[in-house]
């Protein structure tokens, strides 16, 4: 089981099953009303003016536009894919958002779409969203998305089995998706919705992270609750302690949820603030969705001329 | 043929669990309200004060750390052994305070009954006075009276057994020691008392019995800084400010106590135990 | 240069609707106090405020014969029902005036306006409400049947929260039909007076509450008064001691909150991050001007070293500077005289050996500001660790065993407050338990309830304020 990368303790950790589940569940616990009260406290910071654009225009460069419907066509996915490279055609100015974020299937037709732009396709792969189906199906998920040319992919860990606790199970297939997934990015859903308690989201984080995960993400949007704040701050402090213990830089992907340009600069404070300001960047920090973008772009049009805009003025998906 | 020639008692000190004589080595003759001799009571000096209250912080931890239902036992059985001897109570309460038999033995009943109602408080007291407090967030917050620690008690003068019970009980039924300094004139009843603390259970140190003048020890007491609470009761009105005074210099619990020596008799209340309590305010998160 | 420096956020301060001059307030009017006048002064930039009438004896005088008169013929016989509603109105008025009053205290005490917004001022108007309820249900609060107001109370206190120390005064003598004479401290009248508008605007009758600013000699000549039957003082233990001297003897009645040396005991089954949160809170909220403030960390040793490395990159993250900016974390030091203290003190922990650390934050070029800062390696015996600094100033000691944290969590003349931490609930209820303190917050700090009394053991003072057991303070029982 153990990854050649981690520092001696980290490899101890995850020598069998048993080292494993002692080390989880060692590690000091969440107190809910604690990091609740931090998280809004935090939520509290006033962002204004060129610190405010500075945060539109990074929070844009760290969307993974995300469409993850039935219903997806390719065409969707390249309306969706030229709205990545050019969020707002009026001001070329604005950045390119991070990534697009589609299903397998569709993955061939992001990356076609998006070829040259720089940027990035990510698929979800392992039987999202729910994770319900045999390791050979999985890998085979995303054997097709690598194949297909994504850049990135969004795996889900086996819910049921961190709940009964074979840490060691959810182990060994985070690490056997790492290993298909080759050159491309792994961030590890651990659909937080799920967890039940703050304990369990550090203890998944720490999973995903000793695994090999280069990011851990919360969510799938397909469970409510899905991203949110607090949450979000034990994952951050999760990445941060690795930091702390390895010299290693993970990023943290929160998803679902955050529709609202002062949802995102929410986030970034608590970015900046809990892990450090090296992960207030696309290569550490993403946010998985889909509406937030136009409210970004509304806000950024907003803080540029002075007036309000209105929907009308950015592109719908 | 000749009347047997009784025992005499030498009256000495109580002070953790034993009865020593004043370190100072001094005593004072206590006479019967016609003048007549009784004894000799140890005349306790500064230095009995200082090994007193030494002997009282020692206790604290295991009386007020003890259930409070424990120490309702306890308290029971000094109620149950003072029950026992008060034909003897009778006879000192008689002979210290020049009230007839009958009169004396009314006095021992009201002390015992005090003692009986103040024992039945150790359990209670808490559930009367704490809470649990609705607070505007998602925390447990619960209130529980707290012993406030070693009480100076200036005993009552003239009321030598009613009106120590009435000003001991409450200190110890909170869980709380005491140093007590009993009645000048009249301190028989207090020795006596003693007896029945150290065969009744109560533990050495609980309560110590100091025989000798108020006005002498109050002040040591009241300045002494492991002191946490002083009933100045006993000591004349004059002396009064000087111990609050003293009192202050480590923020003492100071109790108010009327100007003249109540009637005893009269039902009491529960501010007394109120007075030895600090109210402890204890909060955790709710969470998963 | 960090990646992204937050723009500054100020709050305005034209919100605080200062004027060039107060007055105090005495029978219901603004008065021209007959003492030397003050010049309040906004400690984060040093500049002059507002002019601040005082009283002298003779005002203290006025006032205590005003607020006797105000008990005997008004505020005494009114029923219950009809006082709670004054304090409602109070209480709304204060909640329709907060963002005015939030400015006005950060601009007076120099705390972080985002304390005085979602901490004092609320908090203040949640204590009227409370207390307002109380009013006509007394004969349900223990104290037997129709318990009788106390009478005239001279009421004392602090710079450190101005108008919620108000509220914690005046809202439970006001409930239990006591009539006041206040006296806010000489460095944080503005909320004070403001606060005595507002009485006049919720049309309470003259007499009920007067507000007398002034220097520690009204202050003394309140608890000198004879007119007055109780004496409710906050502050430092060592005034308190003086008032104690003072009334003793006298038929006044006194509850005192004091000075604290708060232990944070943490165990290593602790949750170290929200611990870490609860530390910071602990000491840094309000620059540590607070009595109950976690000033002694006591950590056990086996989480020492991981314990102060997240403490000390948690500090750095607190930002420090203009306190009317929304997103300063620790503001100006309330006085040049406290900044002196302060710095004496942490001196002297340097000199006795402890390690210190300070924030690498920047301090601004004007006004009373002072890094928050950590002293490790401190032992009991140095004076770090047994004086009250009351600034942002952690003292970090060390412990092995549960019986060695009690030990060294009470082994200090005061007894306000302390800390716990620990994911064990058999130890927590163990731990709060044996410690002498009047408020114990385990796995959280610095928590506060107009429902949850509060007060302190020992040299912390005596007396409650807040709950059922506050009303106490007010009554004869």
């Amino acid at each position: 089981m153990a990854t050649a990368s981690s520092p001696a303790e980290l490899t101890d950790a995850t020598r069998d099953e048993t080292s494993l589940s002692r080390f989880l569940q060692g590690l000091p616990g969440v107190d809910q009303v604690g990091v609740e009260a931090r998280a809004a406290s935090l939520g509290t910071r006033s962002i204004k003016k060129a610190a405010k654009l500075w945060a539109i225009d990074t929070a844009i460069s760290m969307v993974d536009l995300t469409t993850l419907e039935g219903a997806d066509t390719r065409g969707k996915v390249r309306s969706l894919a030229a709205k990545a490279r050019r969020p707002d055609p009026d001001r070329p100015d604005a950045p390119p958002v991070a990534a697009v974020c589609v299903y397998p299937d569709l993955a061939a037709t992001a990356v076609e779409a998006l070829d040259g732009t720089g940027v990035g396709v990510a698929s979800v792969a392992t039987a999202f969203p729910s994770g319900r189906s045999s390791r050979e199906v999985k890998l085979a998920d995303v054997a097709l998305a690598v194949e297909a040319g994504a850049t990135e992919v969004d795996m889900v860990i086996d819910r049921g089995a961190f709940l009964e606790g074979r840490y060691g199970y959810v182990f060994d297939e985070i690490r056997a998706v790492k290993q298909a997934c080759g050159d491309a990015h792994l961030k590890v859903i651990i659909e937080t919705g799920e967890l039940a308690t703050y304990d369990n989201v550090r203890r998944a984080s720490w999973l995903g992270l000793l695994a090999g995960g280069d990011f851990i993400k919360t969510s799938t949007g397909k469970v409510s609750p899905a991203a949110t704040l607090p949450v979000t701050h034990v994952m951050l402090q999760a990445v941060r302690d690795w930091y702390d213990a390895t010299g290693q830089l993970r990023g943290v992907k929160p998803a679902g949820g955050i529709r609202s340009t002062k949802d995102a600069l929410r986030y970034l404070v608590a970015v900046h603030e809990v892990a450090g300001e090296e992960w207030l960047t696309p290569e550490l920090f993403r946010f998985g969705a889909s509406s937030l973008l136009n409210d970004l772009l509304l806000q950024r049009r907003t803080q540029h001329d002075g007036h309000y805009s209105g929907p009308d003025y950015v592109a719908v998906d | 043929m000749s009347d047997r020639v009784s025992v005499a008692k030498t009256y000495k000190l109580y002070l953790d669990g034993k009865f020593p004589r004043s370190e100072s080595g001094r005593t004072y003759p206590v006479t019967d309200s016609a003048g007549g001799f009784l004894a000799n009571a140890s005349h306790a000096s500064r230095k009995d004060v200082r090994d007193a209250v030494s002997a009282a912080r020692k206790a604290f931890g295991g009386w007020s750390g003890a259930t409070a239902y424990n120490r309702g036992q306890v308290l029971y059985r000094v109620a149950e052994v003072l029950e026992g001897r008060r034909e003897q109570f009778a006879a000192e309460v008689a002979a210290c305070e020049g009230v007839s038999t009958a009169e004396s033995s009314a006095i021992v009943d009201a002390a015992v009954d005090r003692w009986v109602w103040y024992a039945g408080w150790t359990d209670k007291i808490a559930s009367v006075l704490g809470a649990a407090n609705p607070v505007a967030g998602p925390y447990f917050s619960f209130t529980v009276p707290e012993p406030t620690g070693v009480v100076g008690v200036l005993a009552p003068q003239s009321s030598s057994l009613l009106g120590l019970v009435s000003v001991l009980a409450p200190v110890v039924a909170t869980g709380c020691t005491a140093v007590v300094v009993s009645s000048a004139e009249r301190p028989l009843p207090a020795i006596t008392l003693s007896e029945v603390l150290a065969t009744a259970d109560v533990p050495g140190g609980v309560v110590n019995v100091l025989t000798g003048r108020a006005d002498e020890l109050g002040p040591w007491l009241a300045s002494h800084a492991d002191v946490n609470a002083i009933d100045p009761t006993g000591a004349s009105r004059e002396a009064r400010v000087d111990l609050a005074q003293r009192a202050s210099n480590t923020v003492k619990r100071v109790l108010t106590v009327p100007a003249d020596e109540p009637d005893w008799t009269r039902r009491p209340d529960i501010s007394r135990l109120r007075r030895y309590l600090e109210a402890k305010t204890v909060w955790h998160p709710k969470g998963t | 240069m960090s990646v992204w420096e937050y723009a500054p956020a100020p709050e305005s301060r034209d919100l605080a609707n200062l004027q060039p001059a107060y007055r105090p307030f005495v029978d219901g009017e603004f008065v021209d106090g007959s003492g030397d006048p003050l010049t309040s002064v906004d400690p984060a930039t040093e500049e002059t405020l507002a002019e601040v009438g005082t009283a002298a004896e003779s005002d203290v005088d006025a006032a205590v014969r005003a607020a006797r008169r105000a008990f005997e013929q008004v505020w005494g016989p009114m029923p219950g029902a009809e006082r709670a509603k004054y304090l409602f109105r109070i209480a709304r008025l204060l909640q329709e005036r907060a963002r005015e009053l939030a400015v006005l205290e950060t601009l007076d005490n120099g705390k972080p306006i985002k304390e005085s917004r979602d901490s004092d001022v609320p908090t203040a108007a949640a204590h009227f409400f409370y207390h307002a309820g109380w009013a006509d249900k007394l004969d349900y609060a223990g104290y037997g049947p129709d318990p009788q107001p106390l009478g005239v109370a001279g009421q004392i206190i602090p710079w450190n929260f101005p108008l919620l120390m108000l509220a914690w005064k005046i809202a439970p003598a006001l409930a239990t039909g006591n009539t006041v004479v206040l006296k806010p401290a000489e460095t944080t009248p503005l909320s004070a007076l403001v606060f005595a508008e507002i009485c006049q605007q919720a049309g309470l009758p003259a007499g009920v509450v007067n507000i007398v600013p002034g220097a520690g000699d009204i202050g003394s000549a309140i608890v000198r008064h004879p007119g007055i039957d109780k004496i409710a003082f906050t502050g430092s233990t060592a005034v308190g001691k003086e008032i104690q001297h003072a009334v003793a003897g006298t038929s006044k009645q006194l509850t005192l909150e004091l000075g604290g040396k708060a232990a944070n005991v943490v165990f290593d089954d602790a949750p170290l991050d929200q611990a870490v949160e609860g530390i910071v809170n602990g000491i840094f909220f309000n620059q540590g001007h607070v009595c109950c403030a976690g000033s002694r960390l006591l950590v056990q040793e086996s989480v020492a070293e991981e314990l102060l490395g997240k403490l000390r990159a948690r500090v750095s993250t607190l930002r420090l500077g203009d306190p009317l900016d929304k997103n300063t974390d620790i503001g100006a030091i309330n006085s040049a005289e406290q900044l002196a203290k302060i710095r004496e003190l942490t001196a002297s922990g340097e000199a006795e050996g402890a390690e210190r650390w300070t924030s690498p934050c920047e301090l601004p070029e004007r006004g009373f500001f002072f890094a928050p800062t950590v002293l490790s390696g401190v032992e009991q015996a140095m004076r770090v660790a047994r004086e009250e600094i009351f600034g942002p100033v952690l003292s970090v000691l060390t412990f092995r065993t549960p019986d060695e944290a009690v030990t060294k969590a009470n082994n200090t003349p005061y007894g306000l407050s302390a800390g716990l931490w620990t994911e064990k609930g058999s130890r927590i209820l163990w731990l709060a338990d044996r410690m002498r303190a009047g408020v114990v917050w385990a796995n959280t700090f610095n928590r506060f309830d107009p429902a949850a009394p509060f007060g302190g053991y020992q040299e912390s003072g005596f007396g409650r304020e807040g709950g059922r057991t506050g009303l106490e303070a007010y009554l004869h029982v």
